[in-house]
């Protein structure tokens, strides 16, 4: 036994969902506050220039590079864990406890993640996607508007819609995934589990909710200014 | 409280073995009294099955006072029915009313196989403790009491994490079939006490290695385990075996 093989044991596989969670917690930490600068209500002025710098800066190009490779660990490893799991119990239960000993939330992770998933490929194809590609063949290496942007994209109802349910996915996901993280690292101990749990339905509320917020202000925004 | 009789019915799973598959057979019950534990209701059907010339339904049991850990029984959905902290063999039937229907389901988990009807194998425990749960020296004789000084709170959480009796109940609740409540429980008993400290790493390493052989699931920390656990086992001892886990692998790595 050595470190090589510890990522393909039961606990090895989970340390890795549990790395790569915390990364991507940290990500959204990032991600929520420069886009919540599109409420200075300045027309965008702040963001702008928070967006150019994040979009224009070499480091951040690195990091994404290992967000994506986090993100990719996180999703394949994730999936892998759902159905290996599910294959460990071939004869299901006719009666099953459902609410009564565990959190709906805590069963349905692969489920929670992979409607992220769908809600991220249309995400990235509406912001990441054009303008990576812009600045790579159009601008010369310049972030384009995205606030002009995110005011087209969330115009229409059903994309402001689609948007609030990815943050709503989002929020169990974090609602088990943020304890769950700690615990994978043997931190949530008697001592420290009641904060981590505070703590973690507290981010998972707050954060999913000013992601939310966003796309229903630039909706208005963008209907009230034509 | 009032004592009462009450006729139920009953839907067991029956199984021959491990090679046929299963299925749900309905019974009923008549005149069972509140006071009897649910294994002595399945006693007086079992008579009342062989009266019949059919074949009983075959259940563990051994000590029936909630310490063996034999009594496997998964009750309208819970392992060991609905009662905190309970074994089935300490389920009383007050729990019921007449008329209730009952369906009762031996623990499912591929790496526990039936033997027969709500019997299931559950040797891949012993090989778990056989890869490690143990001290290898021979200790001798208990030693005075405070000969080996230990300190309060490793004590008393190695005491609290001794009390598992690897019944399978943490298996068979958790929607994972995930070994770790058992294995951890195991891991944080001897690694707390100053007997069981020299061989931590290899014993970590090695536990877990037989765990994944068996083929239980992986934790993603649900705690269905914790809430049925009749011993009232912690999830703080799953965080304690992947710190145990990680620190044994990472520093030095012990052969396995
Ligand atoms: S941890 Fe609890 S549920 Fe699991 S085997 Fe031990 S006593 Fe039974
Ligand atoms: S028969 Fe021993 S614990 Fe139930």
């Amino acid at each position: 036994m050595n470190w090589k093989n510890y990522f393909t044991t039961s606990i090895g596989k989970k340390i890795l969902v549990g790395a790569t969670g915390l990364f991507l917690i940290l990500f959204l930490v990032v991600h929520c506050y420069v886009n919540a600068m599109i409420f200075w209500c300045d027309g965008g002025k702040h963001f702008t220039e928070a967006a150019a710098f994040m979009g224009g800066n070499v480091a951040v190009r690195i990091l994404e590079i290992g967000l994506f490779l986090g993100l990719g660990l996180h999703i394949i490893q994730g999936l892998m864990l759902w159905s290996q799991n599910a294959a460990r119990r071939s004869v299901r239960y006719e009666v099953s406890a459902g609410n009564k000993t565990s959190k709906w939330y805590s069963r349905s992770m692969g489920l929670l993640g992979t409607l992220i998933l769908l809600f991220l490929i249309l995400h990235l194809f509406h912001f990441w996607a054009p303008n990576r590609y812009g600045q790579a063949f159009d601008a010369g290496w310049k972030e384009e508007d995205l606030y002009e942007k995110m005011m087209v994209v969330f115009t229409p109802m059903w994309v402001v819609i689609v948007y609030l349910l990815g943050c709503f996915s989002l929020a169990w996901h974090l609602m088990h995934g943020f304890y769950s993280g700690f615990q994978t690292f043997g931190l949530a101990t008697n001592r420290y589990k009641g904060i981590i749990r505070s703590v973690g339905v507290a981010f998972a509320i707050l954060i999913p909710l000013i992601f939310a917020s966003m796309p229903v202000y630039m909706h208005f925004m963008a209907n009230s200014h034509p | 409280m009032q004592h009462y009789n009450m006729n139920l019915t009953l839907k067991v799973w029956r199984q021959r073995n491990n090679k046929v598959k299963g299925h749900f057979e309905t019974f009923q019950v008549k005149n069972i009294s509140s006071e009897m534990s649910f294994l002595e209701m399945f006693d007086v059907l079992n008579e009342q099955l062989v009266a019949e010339g059919k074949d009983p339904i075959a259940f563990d049991h051994d000590c029936r006072e909630g310490i063996c850990g034999m009594c496997s029984m998964h009750i309208n959905g819970r392992s060991h029915g609905p009662w905190d902290q309970t074994t089935t063999c300490q389920l009383h039937m007050r729990e019921y009313k007449d008329g209730d229907t009952i369906v009762v389901e031996p623990w499912r988990a591929n790496a526990f196989p039936v033997i027969r009807d709500l019997v299931v194998d559950r040797s891949s425990f012993d090989r778990i403790i056989a890869a490690g749960g143990y001290v290898s020296v021979n200790t001798g004789n208990a030693v005075d009491a405070n000969a080996l000084p230990i300190e309060k709170q490793k004590a008393d959480e190695s005491f609290a994490a001794a009390s598992c009796i690897g019944c399978g109940a943490c298996v068979a609740a958790c929607p994972n079939a995930s070994a770790m409540l058992f294995v951890s429980a195991k891991i944080a008993h001897l690694a707390l006490l100053p007997q069981g400290d020299p061989e931590r790493k290899v014993r970590a390493v090695n536990m877990v290695q037989q765990m994944d052989t068996e083929g239980f699931g992986s934790c993603t920390n649900i705690g269905a385990c914790e809430a049925e656990c009749p011993k009232g086992i912690s999830l703080e001892n799953i965080a304690r075996l992947n710190r145990e886990y990680v620190g044994a692998v990472f520093s030095g790595s012990p052969r396995g």
